[in-house]
């Protein structure tokens, strides 16, 4: 717990600081005369400073304040969860980048049938060449919808992507050496829910739950200028939300007990509900969540099928990641509907494959 | 957040990722294929650092040569620029809050760089024992040195026939149940730290009386045909019949990565 009263001793640092702005000698004088205009604005490059000082000439004591075993654990997985995704996370960015700024706007609407009823599949489909795993798909999707690609093309990718591309399928097959139809079922499973979802945004979408921030290269701005800029935008926003999910996920690791999932496996219906809750939760990356799954041998395969279609498609980490991307309004429609499309098409799919 | 500012978190994280990947440290959290993936992106961080410094740099030295150019005619002109400028300024209202997030993580690398996972999650989950696709033929060592999740493999799904009564090495580390019953465990890792499961095998013979949870410990002895269940999910634990321990400095990789060949 002591790591997360670290946030709050940086904001609560941070009113004494916006009072002396001025008084050390400022480093960046462009920005201190942003900073006067807007009045009340931090000079941020001072406070982070300052809080890194702080953290160092600290860290004996924050050292023995997480040095209990429940603390250790939870900053294992905290670190593990975030190394683990950035990568992934800095390989979407330079994608979703690339999207953005080299390739015309124009070429999305030759590639992609015109009528966004056949866009949803063909979208869908393309997801199985980004490989990776959910972190990768949301600034690239997010960039889609920025291109003119139609939103719900661009959700029936952001959604199979991470759970269709050979690298997980692999890793799927790997996991469940005994049954290879899991494999199949998780392709079909996954794609009919992204298209499923596509499908269900042409008839009750609006793009105004959409609040993308706007952020096209001005004129003036070289192609240079406007990629690295998106990178760093992308990289700071998608990489705080992904700091928060990797936080809850944790959470959970570390305090709750794996022994609830023993009586909750007896029950069919329960194992289902409580895998995918499970999935939604762990915030497991796709490329791993095959494993994890296998290892829940008390459970029906049925169940199993549900976490590894639900997992890549909404999780805590996810949910934040979009609605960092998508603004918050998307997020809290999307995330419900997703969860119950992704149990149902895990059910139907189990029903006819498994 | 400011630019600059930014641009200082994202080199520091570049960096951080850099030291972990080139140093072990990064296999405390994922599993060892992850280095060429991680080093990458660090310097792909760092460039955008550099890029977004020079950039900004840039772009402060134009606005002053423009307000120094033309004085009072282009001030309309000059105005024009701030408020595109403004317009930036409106995200960097929204995205900084969340963005300062970014501090946790590289504080808890740089400065806490906390060990890989140990007995307090070992003991709160389950045996992931794993029925094995098929065993591999072991080599003639005598003493044979043995992955801990290959002999748990071995000793419960082939009924130790592979092993009979070979001298073995099995290293792990400890860890002890409720009743103070030593295990010797090892975390299995597929991708990172978050889906480690440990792999546990149970201590019988002569043991070192006092264990302390998350030694590592490199045990010799022979397999044992006695059984127990893991409390938390029923699974098997199969015993070792140590002859001889000693303690050993944690491996590089403190996970075992063999589920990922």
């Amino acid at each position: 717990m002591a790591i997360t009263t670290e946030p709050a001793a940086s904001t609560t640092e941070t009113p004494p600081t916006a009072e002396t702005p001025q008084q050390p000698p400022a480093p960046e004088p462009s920005k201190d005369s942003k900073a006067s205009k807007d009045g009340w604005q931090l000079n941020s490059p001072l406070v982070l400073t300052m809080v890194l000082l702080l953290v160092v000439l600290a860290q004996g004591s924050i050292r023995t304040a997480l040095s209990a075993p429940v603390m250790q654990s939870w900053m294992t997985v905290f670190v593990a969860v975030v190394v683990q995704a950035l990568p992934f996370l800095v390989l979407g960015v330079l994608l979703s980048a690339a999207i953005a700024v080299f390739v015309p706007a124009t070429w999305f609407t030759r590639a992609l049938p015109d009528n966004p009823v056949l866009a949803v599949p063909v979208a869908g489909m393309a997801g199985a060449i980004l490989p990776g795993c959910e972190c990768a798909s949301v600034p690239v999707a997010g960039a889609l919808v920025r291109r003119g690609v139609t939103p719900a093309a661009a959700i029936a990718f952001l959604l199979s992507a991470p759970a269709i591309n050979p690298i997980v399928l692999t890793a799927t097959a790997v996991a469940f050496p005994r049954n290879p139809e899991m494999v199949l079922a998780r392709f079909a499973g996954s794609l009919l829910v992204a298209c499923l979802m596509g499908w269900l945004w042409t008839r009750i979408g609006r793009t105004d739950w959409l609040k993308l921030p706007a952020h096209e290269p001005h004129a003036g701005e070289t192609k240079g200028a406007a990629f690295w800029g998106s990178v760093r935008h992308d990289v700071m926003q998608a990489g705080g939300f992904l700091v928060l999910g990797a936080m809850s996920a944790a959470t959970l690791k570390a305090v709750a007990p794996a022994s609830w999932l023993r009586t909750a496996a007896d029950n069919p219906v329960v194992a289902i509900l409580a895998l995918s809750i499970l999935a939604v939760l762990l915030s497991i990356c796709s490329e791993a969540d095959a494993f994890v799954a296998a290892s829940l041998t008390q459970f029906s395969l049925t169940a199993k099928l549900a976490f590894l279609v639900v997992g890549p498609m909404i999780d805590l980490k996810l949910f934040a990641m979009q609605a960092g991307t998508f603004g918050r309004g998307f997020a809290m429609r999307f995330a419900p509907a997703t969860f119950v499309l992704a149990i149902a098409g895990a059910v139907v799919t189990s029903a006819v494959l498994l | 957040m400011s630019r600059q500012a930014q641009a200082a978190v994202l080199f520091l994280i570049g960096t951080a990722l850099l030291h972990a990947g080139l140093t072990n440290l990064y296999l405390r959290y994922v599993k060892a294929g992850l280095q060429p993936l991680l080093l990458l992106s660090g310097a792909v961080l760092i460039v955008a650092a550099l890029a977004t410094a020079w950039y900004e740099w840039r772009r402060a030295r134009a606005e002053k040569a423009r307000a120094a150019a033309h004085t009072d005619a282009a001030h309309a002109d000059e105005a024009h620029a701030e408020s595109e400028g403004e317009g930036h300024g409106g995200h960097v209202h929204r995205e900084p809050r969340i963005s300062w997030l970014l501090l946790l993580p590289l504080f808890a690398l740089i400065l806490v760089a906390p060990p890989a996972l140990g007995s307090y999650s070992a003991v709160r989950t389950g045996t992931a024992i794993q029925q094995p696709y098929g065993l591999s033929k072991l080599p003639a060592d005598n003493p044979l040195t043995l992955g801990l999740v290959d002999y748990a493999t071995r000793a419960v799904y082939d009924h130790g026939h592979s092993l009979g009564d070979r001298q073995l090495k099995v290293t792990g580390f400890v860890a002890l149940d409720k009743s103070g019953a030593p295990y010797l465990v090892r975390m299995a890792l597929n991708c990172c730290a978050a889906d480690a499961q440990p792999v546990k095998i149970a201590l019988t013979g002569k043991i070192p009386p006092v264990l302390q949870p998350d030694t590592w410990l490199l045990v010799t002895g022979t397999y044992s045909a006695k059984q127990t269940k893991d409390p938390v999910n029923n699974r098997p634990i199969p015993y070792f019949q140590v002859t001889q321990a000693k303690p050993v400095p944690t491996p590089k990789d403190p996970y075992d990565e063999s589920w990922n060949q």
